[in-house]
C-alpha cells in the first residue's frame, strides 16, 4: 500500500516538476544570460560535466543586464503600466455590466435559474478565438455596428472602434463577462430574502437596502469575480492583437512579439520573470480570499 | 434569494444576453453570405462550406487538433484525477505544500508565460516540437483544472463508504474501482470534457509549443483572422459553434436524467430498508 501511495504521489508530482517549475527555471535562467550567448538556436548550458568550475562559470554568467534594459527601454515600463491600467478598467467595466446580470439571475423564478446559468455557461465553452473574431466584423470601419448607426442617421462618417482600446475594452467585458457573473450569482443566490423583508419593515428604500444589505452581502462574489478578471486580463494576448491594432499596448503582445518577431528570447524571458512578479500579489491575495471564505462555509 | 423580479432584472438579463449571443449569431448568419466581404450580405449561399471542405489545410489542422485534444485530455484526466487523490486523500508527505502550490498556479499564470517556459524546456531537452509537444504541454494544463474538479467531488464525499468496502474484505484497489470511482465519475468526466475543450479551444500555447510540423486548428484560424475577416472562418466558426452547442446540451441532458435515475433509485433502496 505504502509503495502505492508514493507512486501515485510521486506520478503526477513528477510531471508537474519537470512541466512546470523546471521550465520556470529555464525562463529564470535566460532572463539572466547574455543576449549574444542566448539568440537561437539557444542551449541553456547546464555543463555538469565541467564540474565545480562549471557550474561556477555558469552562475559568473548571470546578470541582470536584461532587467535593466527593460528599465531603459521605455517601451516595456509603459506595456505594464498599460496592462494594468487596462485590466484595472475593464475589471470595473466587467462589475457594472455583470452586477446587474447576476441580480436579476438570483431575482428569477428557481425553476429558471438552472437553464439561465447555462445561457451563460455556453459561450465559455464556445471557442474564444471565434468569439473574439465575431467583434472584428461588428466594430469595423464597414462593420455591422458602422452600417446600423449610418443606416439610422445617428451619424455621419463610420466610427473607429476597431483597432483602438475601445474595441479592446469591449473584447474584454464579452470575452470575461461569465467569470463576474457566476460568482457574484453564487453569493447572491444563497442570500436570505428575510434579511431584505426585514430591512424594508425597518423602514429602508428599496435602494438602500440593496446598497446596506444585499451588496455587502454579495461582496465575497464581487472580489472573486473582480480577480478572476483581472489576473488572467494583464496577460491577455488574443484580444489585444486582434482587435487593439498597433496603439493598443499590452504586455502579452509585447512577450509574444518579442519571441516571435524580434527572436529576443532574453528579453522575453525577463519580460516574463517581471509578468509573473506583478501577479503574485493578486495571485496571493486571491489565494488568501478563496481560502477564508472556504473556511467561513465549512 | 427569491422576490420580486422587476422591469430592472428584466432588461439587464434582456440586455446581457443579446451582449452575450448577438455576435455569435450575426457570425453564423453571415457564414451563410454568398459575398466575398463578409460584412455586405448578398444573398443566401452555403458556398463557403464547399470551399472550407476541399481546403485541405483546415483538414488537416481538424485532424491534428483533435488528435492531440482527444489524447492530452485523457492524459490529463488520469493525470488529474491522481492528483486529487493526491490533494484530499494522500494525507501530509513532503512537499504537499509546493504539491498543491503546482496544482492551482497553472490556472493563474498566463499563457504566454506557460507557453514560453514549456518551449524553453522542450529546446532544453532537445525534443524535436510538433504534435508530441502541444500534446505534452496540454496535458500539463488541463490536468490542473481537472484535479480541481476532481477533488471538489473528493472533498465531499463520505469516506467511510470507501473504509466500509475495505472492511467487507476489498483491497485498496477494488474499493477504489468499485466504490470511489463511481461516485467521482460524474467530477471525472467533467474534468475529461473541460479539458478536451480547453485542448481545442488554446491557441497561445500551442503557438510556443509546436514546431513546423504542426498547425492546430486556433493557429490556422489566428494566421487567417489576423488578415481580417473572412467567409470560411465564419463558416468554420458555425460549424464549431454547433457542435459545441449540441454537445453541452447533451451532456446536461445526460447528467440531469443520470440524477434523476439515482434518486430514483436512492428512493427506492430506501423504501426497501
Amino acid at each position: 500500500m505504502n509503495l502505492r501511495r508514493l507512486a501515485l504521489i510521486a506520478v503526477p508530482y513528477g510531471w508537474l516538476l519537470l512541466l512546470f517549475l523546471v521550465p520556470f527555471g529555464i525562463v529564470l535562467k535566460i532572463s539572466l544570460s547574455d543576449q549574444a550567448l542566448a539568440i537561437p538556436p539557444y542551449t541553456p548550458t547546464f555543463d555538469l560535466a565541467g564540474g565545480w568550475a562549471g557550474i561556477k562559470s555558469f552562475f559568473t554568467g548571470l546578470d541582470l543586464e536584461n532587467f535593466t534594459y527593460l528599465t531603459t527601454d521605455n517601451l516595456y515600463w509603459k506595456a505594464y503600466l498599460s496592462s494594468v491600467w487596462i485590466a484595472t478598467l475593464s475589471t470595473l467595466l466587467t462589475l457594472l455590466a455583470g452586477y446587474p446580470i447576476a441580480y436579476a439571475m438570483a431575482r428569477a423564478r428557481p425553476e429558471w435559474r438552472p437553464t439561465l446559468m447555462m445561457l451563460v455557461i455556453l459561450p465559455f465553452w464556445t471557442s474564444f478565438l471565434i468569439r473574439i473574431y465575431a467583434w472584428i466584423g461588428i466594430l469595423g470601419q464597414t462593420g455591422y455596428l458602422n452600417q446600423l448607426l449610418l443606416w439610422s442617421g445617428l451619424i455621419s462618417k463610420p466610427l473607429v472602434i476597431l483597432n483602438t482600446p475601445v474595441a479592446v475594452y469591449i473584447g474584454i467585458i464579452y470575452a470575461y463577462l461569465p467569470f463576474m457573473v457566476l460568482p457574484i450569482y453564487a453569493t447572491l443566490e444563497k442570500l436570505d430574502s428575510d434579511l431584505l423583508e426585514a430591512a424594508e419593515d425597518l423602514g429602508c428604500s428599496r435602494f438602500s437596502a440593496f446598497w446596506l444589505v444585499t451588496f455587502p452581502l454579495s461582496r465575497p462574489g464581487v472580489i472573486a469575480g473582480c480577480f478572476l478578471v483581472f489576473i488572467p486580463v494583464v496577460g491577455e494576448f488574443v484580444i489585444p492583437s486582434l482587435l487593439g491594432g498597433s496603439r493598443t499596448l499590452m504586455i502579452g503582445k509585447v512577450l509574444w512579439d518579442e519571441f516571435f518577431s524580434n527572436r529576443d528570447w532574453p528579453t522575453a524571458s525577463a519580460v516574463a520573470v517581471v509578468l509573473l512578479l506583478i501577479l503574485i500579489v493578486p495571485i496571493i491575495l486571491f489565494q488568501r480570499h478563496q481560502q477564508r471564505q472556504q473556511e467561513l462555509d465549512a | 434569494m427569491s422576490r420580486r423580479f422587476s422591469w430592472f432584472n428584466a432588461t439587464s438579463l434582456t440586455l446581457g444576453f443579446v451582449f452575450l449571443y448577438l455576435p455569435i449569431t450575426i457570425l453564423v448568419i453571415y457564414s451563410f453570405n454568398s459575398s466575398k466581404l463578409v460584412t455586405v450580405w448578398a444573398g443566401f449561399s452555403t458556398k463557403w462550406y464547399g470551399v472550407l471542405f476541399r481546403d485541405q489545410a483546415y483538414l488537416d489542422a481538424a485532424v491534428i487538433t483533435l488528435k492531440v485534444a482527444l489524447v492530452s485530455s485523457t492524459l490529463a484526466t488520469i493525470l488529474g484525477t491522481m492528483a486529487a487523490w493526491v490533494l484530499v486523500r494522500a494525507g501530509r508527505f513532503r512537499g504537499r505544500t509546493l504539491f498543491s502550490g503546482m496544482i492551482y498556479a497553472p490556472l493563474v499564470v498566463p499563457d504566454v508565460i506557460t507557453g514560453l517556459s514549456l518551449l524553453l524546456l522542450f529546446i532544453a531537452l532537445g525534443l524535436n516540437r510538433g504534435i508530441g509537444t502541444i500534446i505534452l504541454a496540454h496535458a500539463t494544463f488541463s490536468m490542473c483544472y481537472v484535479s480541481v474538479v476532481v477533488s471538489s467531488r473528493l472533498v465531499s464525499f463520505d469516506q467511510s463508504l470507501e473504509e466500509a468496502a475495505l472492511d467487507l474484505g476489498c483491497s485498496p484497489f477494488d474499493a477504489f474501482r468499485s466504490v470511489t470511482l463511481p461516485i467521482i465519475a460524474p467530477a471525472v468526466v467533467s474534468g475529461w470534457l473541460l479539458s478536451f475543450t480547453l485542448s481545442l479551444d488554446d491557441l497561445v500555447i500551442s503557438t510556443f509549443a509546436s514546431g513546423p510540423s504542426a498547425t492546430t486548428l486556433p493557429m490556422k484560424i489566428y494566421s487567417q483572422v489576423r488578415l481580417g475577416l473572412n467567409p470560411e472562418i465564419n463558416a468554420l466558426s458555425t460549424i464549431l459553434i454547433s457542435l459545441v452547442t449540441i454537445g453541452v446540451i447533451a451532456s446536461s441532458l445526460i447528467s440531469k436524467r443520470a440524477s434523476v435515475r439515482r434518486q430514483r433509485q436512492e428512493q427506492q433502496a430506501l423504501a426497501q430498508s
